[in-house]
């Protein structure tokens, strides 16, 4: 089926192919698997045949040791691994903030220059504690990779804040916080002047020494001394904070580079992306396409939530309990013979059958049966009783269930009148073998209420998605398919890597 | 409340408001992240720096909500200490005070945890607490020990005077039982890597870690591990399908074919539920009570919240321990 609305797809591998396309940023908030596209992207473009490099930043564990990497770690090694046939290579690296900054530092300032600045505390709890430090210093990074020109294509992760947009605001921000007018203040107190030093004069002098005065009692009474020592420093050292994130920036802006937003498909993680894209439009940044990760599907899309939930209930009701008694079965019970519907209330289990059902059912209860099947049902309770419409909406199916059972609106549709017959053929089969034991209804009503399960959190993934194209129409979109485990291997990376390309078998049925 | 970005840390804590006050009590729920992640969820407007009712639980209990600004906050707090008057907006405007802010990330959290503790020990003229729990959705689980420790730091630069008297008036409250720290997580890798790794360091800090919430578990399937082990049954399981009502279980037939596709689904579920096991098995080593919440197919709306709450509550009163405070009759 088409993507709705026209959406186009992304097509990865000619944006990974393109001698052209140098950086690929991968973006989005935390969790959404920013790090694994990020190296699922090096490893596919590296067996693609272009010389790679990933820059991960804070990856999991096991993710990090299996491509090599054990610790931070500023300069790019080698992925074992990696199939090099077409001829390329995948390096990775894992952002060392605290080094990337000391790093700064020492390449622009004089050796005693540069050992003052990296002993002063304020740098130090800048260079490891600062909200937006770690966002600055991925730039930079960046930044040194590219100028290298060592590589075809880099790869960038962005750090894990919350908000996508803070790897482009953090830089600027704390650049402009460091070029701030009150810092400049404080740096020469002496020299007031200008307009800043009107102000100063409006509000008093001693609102000012006040305000100081109270920082140092709240700051210890050092550091706003180290801050300005510091800020000293590094001014006349390389001009300023702010001018070097801009830099970066504009590496950002130029052709070459390529973003691609990656979001699970929920609300709040395409909340962010849209005000990411937004962002990208705005500052004329390259798109390249919004990544949806960790999608469900299913080979059975057909079967819808309610009338597997119907199903289920069938196998866990049917004859559990003898309702005229109201009494469980004994399990040696003798198999009743074909049980008249009870009182008044139609065996709508299964409407066209629904004699046979009852049969089946009660020949095969057993205590087993009926305790975890009614475990089962408590516990579905429990998990279902905040879904105010599930249970009407399985009612629903009990009672029109006869037209839905023809298979109308399912994939299979139009094959209902010989179900009816096959139906009968197997239920004789069945009453002569006995072999279905309580287990396999037991097993059956559990996949089905699992598919029940898939079914709606994939209608809501859909419903959530589809908001987010019908307001970014022109947004090329790859989905990739929730894999049962964590990925923390290569092969796990080149199956993220084939979905990621191959759209056609993204996440099934969309 | 702790825990990692995105493990539904907002979610939970503001089930716990709702269930702590349950039984006619108010209770308060902070945010300080400044992310309006409680009006979100709440689905009102975002929240101004000011306490508001922003829920009726079970049981006509009172949420109480505030969105702590640590720029407003730390004007407050000048203005109480040093009685800067209308200098305080001057310096507003000259990018002070976002510079103070800014400056040290542990000026912003003591701000933010000193709010929170006054809401703690407010009393009304009866001296009776105004609040009968305060719920903080505080940062995550990497930043959690750090931010509440930062009160030690300061008491340790301000020696005396004012700052220094709160700063450990603070950390009276926050490393006394009247605390408690509980950890969100998910039965994923690296958010239970940071929650073993955070409950290490909140330890070591002497703060009260309490307990563990998994949250979002997917419920087990009856006969998951015949999934993995047994050779396929699939005729069976057709069978089953067939009456059920689901079609055919002949060869080729409707009921056969979902056979495939839905066992393969509950093989995958059998595979994440096993390495949930292993995670759940490291988590339950730390030796905290763990408690589940189970995940929402359909997503967290309003009614949701209130499903969870009662989820909370219902665990709590079991095992009989207090989500915060020593005061027994909490949930
Ligand atoms: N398509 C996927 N299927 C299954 N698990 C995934 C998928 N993508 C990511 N994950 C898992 O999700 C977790 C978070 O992914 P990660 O890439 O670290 O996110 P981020 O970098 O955005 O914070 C990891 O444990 C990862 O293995
Ligand atoms: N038990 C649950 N079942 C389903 N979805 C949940 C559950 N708990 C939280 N969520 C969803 O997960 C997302 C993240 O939750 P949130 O509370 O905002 O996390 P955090 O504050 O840790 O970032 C939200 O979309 C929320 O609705
Ligand atoms: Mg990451
Ligand atoms: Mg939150």
């Amino acid at each position: 089926m088409a993507t709705p609305l026209d959406a186009d797809a992304l097509d990865i591998d000619p944006l990974l192919d393109d001698p052209a396309t140098r950086i690929v940023v991968c973006c989005g908030s935390g969790g959404v698997g920013k790090t694994t596209t990020a190296a699922a992207l090096g490893v596919r473009a590296a067996e693609r045949g272009r010389r790679t490099v990933v820059l991960t930043i804070d990856p999991a564990r096991r993710l990090a040791q299996s491509m090599g990497l054990s610790e931070l770690d500023n300069t790019p090694r080698e992925v074992p691994g990696i199939d090099k046939a077409a001829g390329g290579e995948l390096h990775a690296m894992m952002l060392d903030m605290k080094r990337t900054f000391d790093e700064i530092v020492e390449t622009h300032a004089d050796t005693d220059r540069a050992k003052a600045i990296l002993e002063n505390p304020f740098y130090q709890s800048l260079s490891t504690g600062f909200a937006g430090t770690q966002e600055y210093m991925a730039m930079e990074k960046l930044g040194q990779l590219r100028a290298g020109d060592e590589w075809d294509l880099i790869v960038v992760d962005t750090p894990p804040s919350r908000s996508a947009l803070d790897f482009l605001d953090a830089p600027g921000r704390l650049g402009s916080f460091l070029d701030g007018k009150f810092i400049k203040l404080m740096m020469a107190p002496a020299r007031v002047g200008g307009r800043a030093g009107m102000k100063v004069v409006n509000l008093g002098m001693a609102g000012l020494s006040l305000f100081t005065g109270a920082l140092n009692k709240l700051l210890g009474a050092g550091l706003l001394r180290d801050v300005q020592t510091f800020i000293a420093a590094m001014d006349t050292m390389f001009g300023g904070f702010r001018t070097r994130a801009d830099a970066t920036y504009r590496l950002l802006q130029a052709p070459g580079t390529a973003f691609l937003v990656v979001a699970a498909p929920e609300r709040d993680a395409l909340r962010e992306a849209a005000y990411f894209v937004e962002r990208l439009a705005a500052d004329r940044m390259p798109l390249a396409g919004l990544v949806l990760n960790r999608v469900h599907g299913s080979e059975a899309a057909g079967l819808s939530a309610e009338r597997a939930l119907a199903a289920a209930e069938n196998l866990e009701d049917g004859g559990i309990v003898d309702r005229e008694g109201g009494k469980v079965l004994d399990r040696d019970a003798p198999s009743a013979g074909p049980a008249a519907p009870e009182d008044g209330s139609p065996a709508v289990e299964n409407p066209g059958h629904p004699r046979s059902v009852t049969t089946l059912g009660r020949a095969e209860k057993t205590e087993t049966t009926t305790e975890t099947a009614e475990r089962t049902i408590a516990e579905r309770t429990a998990a279902e009783r905040t879904i105010p419409d599930v249970r009407s909406a399985t009612d629903r199916t009990s009672t029109d269930g006869s037209t839905r059972d023809d298979g109308h609106g399912d994939a299979q549709g139009g094959e209902g009148g010989r179900d009816g017959e096959e139906s009968r053929d197997s239920l004789h089969e069945s009453r002569d073998g006995r072999e279905d034991s309580a287990e396999v209804s037991v097993l059956a009503a559990g996949l089905l209420r699992l598919h029940a399960d898939r079914m709606r959190l994939l209608a809501r993934e859909r419903r959530t998605r589809d908001r987010f194209m019908a307001l970014h129409p022109d947004v090329p979109l790859a989905e990739v398919a929730a894999l049962p485990g964590d990925v923390h291997d290569l092969d796990g990376l080149r199956a993220i890597g084939e979905r990621l390309a191959d759209q056609s078998r993204s996440a099934g049925p969309r | 409340m702790t825990g990692k970005g995105g493990t539904g840390k907002t979610t939970v804590a503001a089930a716990l408001a709702l269930a702590l006050a349950h039984g006619g009590r108010r209770t308060l729920l902070v945010e300080v992240e400044g992310r309006q992640g409680i009006a979100q969820l709440f689905e009102t407007e975002p929240l101004p720096y000011e306490e508001r009712k922003i829920a009726v639980s079970h049981g006509n209990g009172e949420v109480y909500a505030l969105a702590i600004d640590a720029e407003r906050a730390l004007l407050d707090y000048l203005q109480t200490f040093y009685k800067l008057g209308s200098a305080g907006r001057a310096l507003k405007r000259l990018g002070a005070i976002d510079f103070a802010t800014t400056i040290a990330p542990g000026l912003r959290d003591v701000l933010l945890t000193g709010k929170a503790c006054e809401a703690v020990r407010r009393r009304d003229k009866r001296q009776r607490p105004v609040y009968d729990a305060v719920v903080m959705d505080a940062p995550p689980t990497g930043r959690i020990a750090r931010f509440l420790g930062v009160n030690e730091e300061v008491a340790g630069l301000a020696k005396v005077g004012p700052v220094h008297n709160q700063a450990q008036a603070v950390m009276r409250v926050l490393k006394s039982p009247e605390t408690a720290v509980h950890l969100v997580t998910l039965l994923e890798e690296m958010p239970v890597q940071e929650t073993i790794d955070g409950i290490a360091e909140l330890r070591a800090a002497g703060l009260p870690a309490a307990s563990v919430v998994v949250n979002m578990v997917r419920p087990e399937l009856p006969g998951e591990e015949q999934l993995l082990t047994a050779p396929g049954r699939t005729d069976e399981i057709a069978h089953a399908f067939a009456r059920a009502g689901l079609g055919g279980a002949r060869r080729g037939g409707r009921a056969e074919r979902l056979v495939t596709p839905l066992l393969e689904q509950g093989r995958e579920h059998a595979q994440r539920v096993r390495l949930e096991r292993v995670l759940r098995a490291e988590l339950s080593a730390q030796g905290l009570p763990v408690r589940e919440l189970g995940l929402l197919s359909e997503g967290v709306e309003l009614a949701g919240l209130y499903g969870l709450a009662r989820e909370l509550r219902g665990q709590w009163q079991n095992s009989g321990a207090d989500a915060a405070g020593t005061d027994g009759k909490h949930p």
